[in-house]
C-alpha cells in the first residue's frame, strides 16, 4: 500500500510502457512477466514484448546481450507492447546504451549506479560515463546503487552465496516499479513461495530484495509520482495471460477435443517455432503425440503417416523450415489429407533474422510447392487469437480435407496479451469426413458434393483397403492415372476444393468506417499496430479512414471486393516488400492499392503509420 | 475379445493393377514372397501398410491389396513412424531402395533405425538407380560404369547392413533375391520381431546392373559362395557342407571341416540375438562368403514401448483430464 502521505502526489493515466533490460543473466524476461502478470491480475490490459538475443549466453556486459522485456499496460483497451517508452529500467551499460533511443524524451530512466564500473563503460562502449558527462540531460535520471542496496538488504539472511544475493537485484528494481504504479507485491511473493518451495532461504531473500525495492521508492525524493492505472473496461469473462505460441498450440488441443481425434505433432526444432513443440509435449496426458524429428522433412512427413492413420496430424516450423517441408506439403495435398503446418515467420531470406519478425513467408505459403498446388492459407493476428486460427486451421483440414497453412509470426508468438479463456464447449463443432465402414460403391476418392472433400479411409477399417500416392490418381479409384482428361480434372478439382473454403469462412468486416477516403488493409500480426494507428486517427477526428485486417488469405474472404469498392484509396501494409498486395492484384485486379512496406525485422511503430495515413486524405 | 485372424491365401494380397517392373527383375520374386509370407504372419489384412518412397521399388505398394502410400523420395521411414505411433496395432511395411534410403533418405534411414520403433523394412539393393535409368547409387562398386560414370564410379559405396548396424539396428536381415523360400520366412520372421527390422534384398536389376551378385548367388555357385545363417547353428556352408567359419584374432576365417584338424565343434554358432553387434560387423563385411539369413536379433524396447509407459505415467499423476480443466488452471483472473 501506498502510504497516505504520498496520496496527493498520485497522477492518474491511461496506459504506461515500461521496458527492463539488462543483461542476458539479470533476469529482465521474469522481471518483466511479474509485473505484466500482476497488472493484467489487478485488471488493466496488457501486451507485452521479449526481446532477447539469439546467442544463448553472451559475454557478460556486452552490447549484444542485452536482453529486454517491454510491458504496455492500461486503462484503456491495449493493442501492441508499444512503440517508445514512458520508463526505461537498465541494469547496466549496455542496457542503457542499446535502448535509450527508445525512451520517450523528459522520461524516467532507473539506472543501478553499481554497474556503472569502468570495465562495464568499456564493454558498452561508452567513452565517458553517461551518468556524468551530461549526455541524459533530456531524461529524468534516477541514480540507484541497486546491487549494494540487495546486498544490505540480505545481510543477515543466512545461507545465501554471493551469486544469488546479485542475481536477485531485478527484484530490487521490480520493487521500486511495483511502488511507482501502484501494484500489489502478492502475485509476485506467491510465485517465490510456489517456484522456490524447496529453498526457503532464496524465497526469504527474493522477497526481502522487493520489499526494500518498495521501500526504497516510497522514502526516495527522486520520484516525484507515483502513479495509478485505473482497470481496462473489459468483456466480463475468466482471463489468463497467454503468449502466443501457447494460444496455438492450446487452440490445437481443443480442436482434437472437439473433433475426437487424438493430436499428433511432427516437429524439429526452429526458433521462433519451437515453443509451440515444448507446450505441446507437455500435455501428454491428452494423448498428445509429439516426435521430434530428425529434420523438418522427417516433421511433416511423421504427420503425414499420422494423419493417413486417423489422427489430427500437424507440423511446426518457421521460414527455412517451410522451405524444406515444400515438397511432402504437395504430397498432402495431393492425397487430400488433413494436415496443418503453422509456420511462425521471422526475418528471411535464408537465415535471415532469426529472432526478428517479418511476413516474407506469405508467397512461400501460396505457391512454395512444385506443379499446381493450391491450399489453404490463413494467418493469426493477435497473441490470443492465435488459439481462434489454430481451432480453425485444424476445423478446415478436417472438414475440407486439404492441408491448411497457417501463418503467426514471431511478434505474436512472443508476444503476450490477456486472454479470455473459451471453453472447449463453445468452440463451434468440427465434423471429420472418416468412414467407419466399407459401403457398397466405396471409392477412396468419393467426395462431398458441397465441400469437394473426399473421405478420410483410415487403416484398420477392412473392406477400405486402398492406396493413395504422389502419382496422379484417377478421379475416382485414386489408381494412378495418366489420363490427359484426368489429370486436368483432378488439377482443377483441387483447386476448386480450396476456392469453395469461400462458403465457409466469414466475410472480411471494415472497423471504424464501412466507406471512406481510405482503407487500411492488413493481414497477420500487424493488427495490433494498424488497428491501433487508425483508432488514433479516428479519435482525431479522421472519421473516413476505415480498416480492414485479413485472416483468411487463400481463399480470400467472399466480399473483399465489395469492401474494397467503398473506399476512394487502399493502402495495403505489410512488413515485407509487398507480397500480399501481389495476391490481391490477382484476386481483385480492378483496384489500385496504395503500399506500406517496412523490412526492418521490427513491428510498425505508431508515428509512422500515423503519418503515412494523414497525408493520403 | 480380439476377432480371429481370418485365413488368407496370397491372392488376398494381389490388388486389381498390373505389374508394370520390367520382365526378369527380381522384384517379382519379392512381390510374390511378400504375398506368400502375409497368410502365415498372424495379421489382419486391412491391418497391413506399405508406405513406400520413390523408384522402382517403390511402386511396390500399388500391388498389394492393403492400405497403402506411394510417398516422396526417401522419406517412408519418417511417414511410416508417424503411423505406427498413430496406430501401434498396424503391421507397417516401408518398401525403399538403395538410392531411397542410403542417398537422399540417408537420414530418415539411420533414425529410424536408432529409434527402434516396431515397423520392417524391406530394402532392394541393386546396386544401381532403375527407374532414372541407370545412375550409379551409394552402394555401386569403384570403378562401375554406369549413366552418370562413364569412366567408372569414383565414389566407394556404403554397405547397408554396416550402416544400418552403425544407427543400431536391431534386426538385419540380408537375402538373396533368387532365393523365394528363404525370403518368405524371413518377412515372417521380421514382422514377428518387435523393434525395426531392416531385410536387405540382393535384388537383380537385370536392365542396368544385370548379375551384379551373380557371382555369389547363380543357383550353380550359391551354396559354395553364400553362407546363410541361422540362430543357435553353426555357420557351415559349401555344397559338401564341409566349409565353416571360425574366429582368428580379430578376423572371421572361412575353413574346411576335416583339414588341419578341424571338426564340426570348431565352427563358430551364430547368435543373432547378442547385443554387442561385433561379430554381427564382421558378417556384414564378408565378401566370402556372402552371410544371408538373420544376421541380428537384438530384443530390445521398442520406441512405442516407451511412449505407451511414458504417456500412462503422466495421464495417471496429471489431474487435466479435459483442456478446461487445463485452461481455467493456474493464474487466471476474472473480470465482472
Amino acid at each position: 500500500m501506498i502510504a497516505t502521505t504520498e496520496k496527493k502526489k498520485q497522477k492518474v493515466i491511461d496506459a504506461v510502457i515500461i521496458r527492463f533490460v539488462g543483461d542476458s543473466g539479470d533476469g529482465m524476461q521474469l522481471t518483466g512477466t511479474q509485473f505484466s502478470d500482476t497488472s493484467a491480475m489487478f485488471g488493466n490490459d496488457v501486451a507485452t514484448f521479449p526481446n532477447y538475443p539469439a546467442e544463448i549466453r553472451a559475454p557478460q556486459g556486452s552490447l549484444y546481450g542485452v536482453s529486454g522485456f517491454q510491458v504496455h499496460i492500461g486503462s484503456v483497451e491495449i493493442n501492441t507492447p508499444g512503440d517508445d517508452v514512458d520508463l526505461l529500467v537498465a541494469m547496466n551499460p549496455a542496457g542503457l546504451k542499446t535502448n535509450l533511443h527508445a525512451l520517450k524524451p523528459g522520461h524516467t530512466v532507473i539506472v543501478d549506479t553499481d554497474s556503472f564500473t569502468k570495465k562495464n563503460l568499456e564493454k558498452a562502449l561508452y567513452e565517458s560515463n553517461p551518468l556524468e558527462d551530461g549526455s541524459l540531460e533530456n531524461y529524468r535520471v534516477i541514480e540507484v546503487a541497486m546491487t549494494s542496496l540487495t546486498k544490505e538488504a540480505l545481510k543477515d539472511v543466512e545461507g545465501l552465496d554471493n551469486k544469488t544475493i546479485t542475481r536477485s537485484k531485478n527484484m530490487f528494481a521490480l520493487g521500486m516499479v511495483y511502488w511507482m504504479y501502484g501494484r500489489s507485491r502478492e502475485y509476485t511473493t506467491e510465485f517465490f513461495n510456489k517456484k522456490f518451495k524447496k529453498k526457503p532461504e532464496v524465497i526469504e531473500a527474493n522477497t526481502k530484495v522487493l520489499n526494500a525495492g518498495f521501500y526504497f521508492a516510497e522514502t526516495l525524493e527522486l520520484i516525484p509520482n507515483a502513479y495509478t492505472i485505473a482497470p481496462a473496461k473489459m468483456a466480463p469473462g475468466t482471463y489468463r495471460i497467454i503468449m502466443g505460441n501457447q494460444a496455438t498450440a492450446w487452440g490445437f488441443l481443443a480442436a482434437a477435443e472437439k473433433s475426437g481425434l487424438e493430436l499428433f505433432l511432427g516437429s524439429y526444432p526452429i526458433t521462433p517455432a519451437s515453443n509451440i513443440l515444448h507446450e505441446l509435449v507437455k500435455h501428454k496426458h491428452f494423448g498428445v503425440k509429439t516426435l521430434q524429428a530428425e529434420d523438418e522433412i522427417a516433421g511433416i512427413s511423421s504427420a503425414i503417416g499420422a494423419s493417413f492413420a486417423g489422427d489430427l496430424a500437424i507440423t511446426t516450423t518457421s521460414g527455412p523450415g517451410l522451405a524444406l517441408k515444400a515438397e511432402a506439403l504437395g504430397l498432402a495435398m495431393m492425397i487430400e489429407l488433413p494436415l496443418v503446418i503453422v509456420d511462425v515467420q521471422r526475418g528471411g531470406p535464408s537465415t535471415g533474422l532469426p529472432t526478428k519478425t517479418e511476413q516474407s513467408d506469405l508467397l512461400q505459403a501460396m505457391y512454395g510447392r512444385n506443379g499446381e498446388s493450391p491450399i489453404i492459407v490463413i494467418a493469426a493476428s493477435t497473441p490470443s487469437n492465435c488459439f481462434e486460427y489454430a481451432y480453425e486451421a485444424a476445423k478446415l483440414t478436417i472438414e475440407h480435407m486439404t492441408p491448411v497453412l497457417l501463418l503467426t509470426d514471431g511478434y505474436i508468438a512472443n508476444g503476450s496479451a490477456p486472454w479470455k479463456i473459451k471453453s472447449v464447449a463453445s468452440m463451434p463443432e468440427i465434423k471429420n469426413n472418416i468412414i467407419k465402414e466399407a459401403e457398397e460403391d466405396w471409392h477412396p476418392y468419393n467426395r462431398d458434393k458441397d465441400t469437394l472433400a473426399r473421405n478420410w479411409a483410415v487403416p484398420g477399417v477392412p473392406g477400405l483397403e486402398h492406396r493413395v500416392g504422389g502419382l496422379e490418381k484417377d478421379r475416382v479409384s485414386g489408381n494412378v492415372s495418366y489420363v490427359p482428361e484426368n489429370h486436368e480434372y483432378m488439377t482443377k478439382i483441387r483447386a476448386e476444393k480450396v476456392k469453395r473454403v469461400q462458403n465457409y469462412i466469414p466475410d472480411v468486416v471494415p472497423e471504424f468506417t464501412e466507406e471512406g477516403d481510405l482503407l487500411v488493409v492488413g493481414w497477420g500480426g500487424t493488427y495490433g499496430s494498424l488497428h491501433s494507428a487508425v483508432k488514433e486517427l479516428n479519435e482525431e477526428g479522421y472519421n473516413n479512414i476505415g480498416f480492414a485486417h485479413f485472416n483468411y488469405i487463400n481463399p480470400l474472404p467472399k466480399n473483399t471486393s465489395e469492401v474494397f469498392s467503398k473506399y476512394k484509396k487502399i493502402i495495403v501494409c505489410e512488413l515485407n516488400s509487398g507480397q500480399f498486395v501481389k495476391v490481391l492484384k490477382i484476386n481483385c485486379s480492378e483496384f489500385n492499392f496504395l503500399q506500406f512496406n517496412k523490412i526492418q525485422g521490427l513491428p510498425f511503430a505508431n508515428n509512422e503509420l500515423v503519418e503515412k495515413f494523414k497525408s493520403l486524405v | 475379445m480380439e476377432a480371429a485372424v481370418k485365413e488368407y491365401t496370397y491372392k488376398d494380397f494381389a490388388s486389381d493393377q498390373e505389374v508394370r517392373w520390367c520382365p526378369g527383375c527380381d522384384d517379382y520374386v519379392i512381390l510374390r514372397s511378400m504375398q506368400k509370407a502375409l497368410p502365415e504372419m498372424g495379421v489382419k489384412k486391412e491391418d497391413v501398410v506399405f508406405i513406400s518412397g520413390i523408384g522402382c521399388s517403390s511402386r511396390f505398394p500399388y500391388y498389394m491389396d492393403t492400405y497403402g502410400m506411394h510417398s516422396i523420395h526417401g522419406r517412408a521411414p519418417a511417414i511410416a513412424t508417424g503411423l505406427k505411433l498413430t496406430n501401434p496395432d498396424l503391421s507397417v511395411w516401408v518398401i525403399t531402395g538403395d538410392g531411397d534410403s542410403m542417398a537422399i533418405g540417408g537420414n530418415h534411414f539411420i533414425h529410424v533405425l536408432r529409434r527402434n520403433i516396431d515397423l520392417n523394412i524391406v530394402l532392394f539393393n541393386n546396386e544401381i538407380y532403375g527407374l532414372t535409368k541407370g545412375q550409379f547409387s551409394p552402394t555401386s562398386l569403384v570403378g562401375q560404369k554406369t549413366k552418370s560414370s562413364p569412366y567408372g564410379n569414383t565414389q566407394p559405396p556404403f554397405s547397408a547392413g554396416e550402416l544400418a548396424l552403425g544407427a543400431h539396428a536391431r534386426f538385419f536381415g540380408r537375402i538373396s533375391g533368387n532365393t523365394p523360400k528363404e525370403m518368405t520366412q524371413i518377412f515372417i520372421d521380421a514382422e514377428k520381431f518387435k523393434g525395426t527390422s531392416l531385410i536387405e534384398v540382393l535384388q537383380n536389376c537385370p536392365i542396368f546392373n544385370d548379375g551384379a551378385y551373380s557371382k555369389f548367388n547363380d543357383k550353380a555357385v550359391r551354396e559354395d559362395r553364400m553362407l546363410f545363417v541361422e540362430h543357435d547353428k553353426p555357420m557351415i556352408f559349401g555344397k559338401e557342407r564341409n566349409k565353416g567359419l571360425v574366429l582368428n584374432g580379430l578376423k572371421l576365417e572361412v575353413v574346411t571341416i576335416g583339414e588341419n584338424g578341424v571338426t564340426e565343434t570348431d565352427i563358430l554358432v551364430h547368435d543373432a540375438k547378442e547385443q554387442d553387434p561385433t561379430l554381427h560387423q564382421m558378417l556384414v563385411r564378408m565378401e566370402y562368403p556372402m552371410v544371408t539369413g538373420i544376421i541380428r536379433a537384438f530384443d530390445d524396447v521398442t520406441l512405442e514401448e516407451r511412449e505407451d509407459a511414458l504417456t500412462a505415467q503422466v495421464k495417471s499423476d496429471s489431474n487435466f483430464k479435459k483442456t478446461d480443466d487445463l485452461f481455467f488452471s493456474g493464474d487466471i483472473y476474472n473480470v465482472f
